[in-house]
């Protein structure tokens, strides 16, 4: 039955329009420190939900916000974050992030970090888009 | 009706320039509040840090961790670049990170994170019981959220400037820019121009 699930759900793949992910980074981190942030820019023709990801960098990838209330600095799992149809969607310093947590190994300056994002659309077909993500050193600011 | 205008014209100055030194810092300026003074924590080679160590200098101390892949970062990447932006005077700025999440943050972990952004850095760190004293003296709320398997931080995200006598004069907010950070530091660096200008006149 999750067979014939996974083949009608790959059948129903190519029928998607794919979600665009625009200048994916991830922030480098030093020995011993065992998570950080990826950043990109998410664009889906139409409306969709990130609702998760995995990378076989990180022990565990979560949909974080990061939101300023009265200069505390939070941060909070999403269950999923809406990508309405055919407007960026910005994971940025200062807003969303997918937070890469439990990582294997130090990540360099000029290392590739494979990200897998998981969408799942309103008749709630999932999708998923596999991305190359470079990483950027520490101190970059975007 | 001469005379009138002279007096009226001078009454005003000192407000006006009053007006211009408060306005003069993008960041709040906190002189006089009830900040630390000090803290009883260490630095990554063990020995016992004090704020006092930086006197001459102007500091900025901030309070955050480094699994944090967002607002840290950023803190220190802009204290980098406001350093940067002040040129020679780099020299007179010392930069301060207090970790709020000693358990993970160690102190190699530390050092090498500070060196990631400029090897002058300093990283602090302490016992559980002295972070939450630090935090408490220099009003800075923290706290662990389980996230997943793991736990991430909340924490208040100011960045205190203490002039170079010690004292606390400034919290700038995580929005104000490298630029505006730069500007203020140059003014609690030479204060002395507008005082001057004040003498000059009423001398």
């Amino acid at each position: 039955m999750k067979k014939l699930l996974s083949l009608l759900l790959m059948a129903a793949l190519p029928a998607l329009a794919q979600v665009t992910v625009g200048e994916p980074w991830v922030r480098a981190t030093v020995a011993a420190q065992k998570a950080t942030g990826a950043f990109m820019t998410l664009t889906s023709p139409q409306p969709l939900k990130l609702v998760g990801a995995s990378s076989p960098a990180a022990g565990a990838v979560e949909v974080h916000e990061m939101k300023m209330e009265n200069d505390m600095m939070r941060m909070r799992q999403m269950q999923a974050l809406d990508l309405p149809g055919g407007q960026a969607v910005k994971l940025a310093p200062g807003g969303y992030h997918l937070m890469l947590m439990g990582l294997k190994q130090q990540l360099k300056d000029g290392d590739t970090v494979p990200l897998t994002l998981e969408f799942e659309d309103a008749q709630r077909v999932r999708s998923k888009v596999v991305v190359d993500a470079p990483v950027k050193p520490l101190n970059s600011a975007r | 009706m001469q005379r009138r205008t002279f007096i009226s014209s001078l009454a005003a100055l000192p407000l006006v320039a009053g007006t211009a030194h408060a306005a003069g810092f993008t960041a709040i300026d906190i002189t006089g509040a009830n900040i630390g003074p000090d803290y009883q924590l260490s630095y990554v080679d063990g020995k016992l840090a004090s704020l006092r160590d930086f006197k001459g200098k102007v500091v900025m101390l901030f309070f955050g961790f480094t699994q944090c892949p967002d607002v840290c970062p950023t803190a220190l990447a802009r204290a980098a670049e406001t350093k940067r932006l002040l040129g020679a005077d780099g020299d007179k700025l010392a930069v301060v990170f207090v970790t709020v999440d000693p358990e993970r943050d160690t102190a190699p972990l530390l050092s090498e994170y500070m060196r990631a952004f400029d090897p002058k850095f300093v990283a602090v760190r302490g016992t559980l019981e002295q972070t939450a004293k630090a935090a408490k003296d220099f009003k800075i709320f923290y706290r662990k959220v389980p996230s997943g398997s793991s736990y991430t931080m909340d924490h208040t995200a100011l960045t205190y400037v203490f002039d170079a006598s010690g004292k606390i004069r400034l919290a700038m907010k995580h929005a104000q820019t490298a630029q505006e950070c730069a500007a203020d530091l140059r003014l609690l660096m030479a204060p002395k121009k507008e005082t001057g200008f004040l003498k000059g006149l009423f001398q």
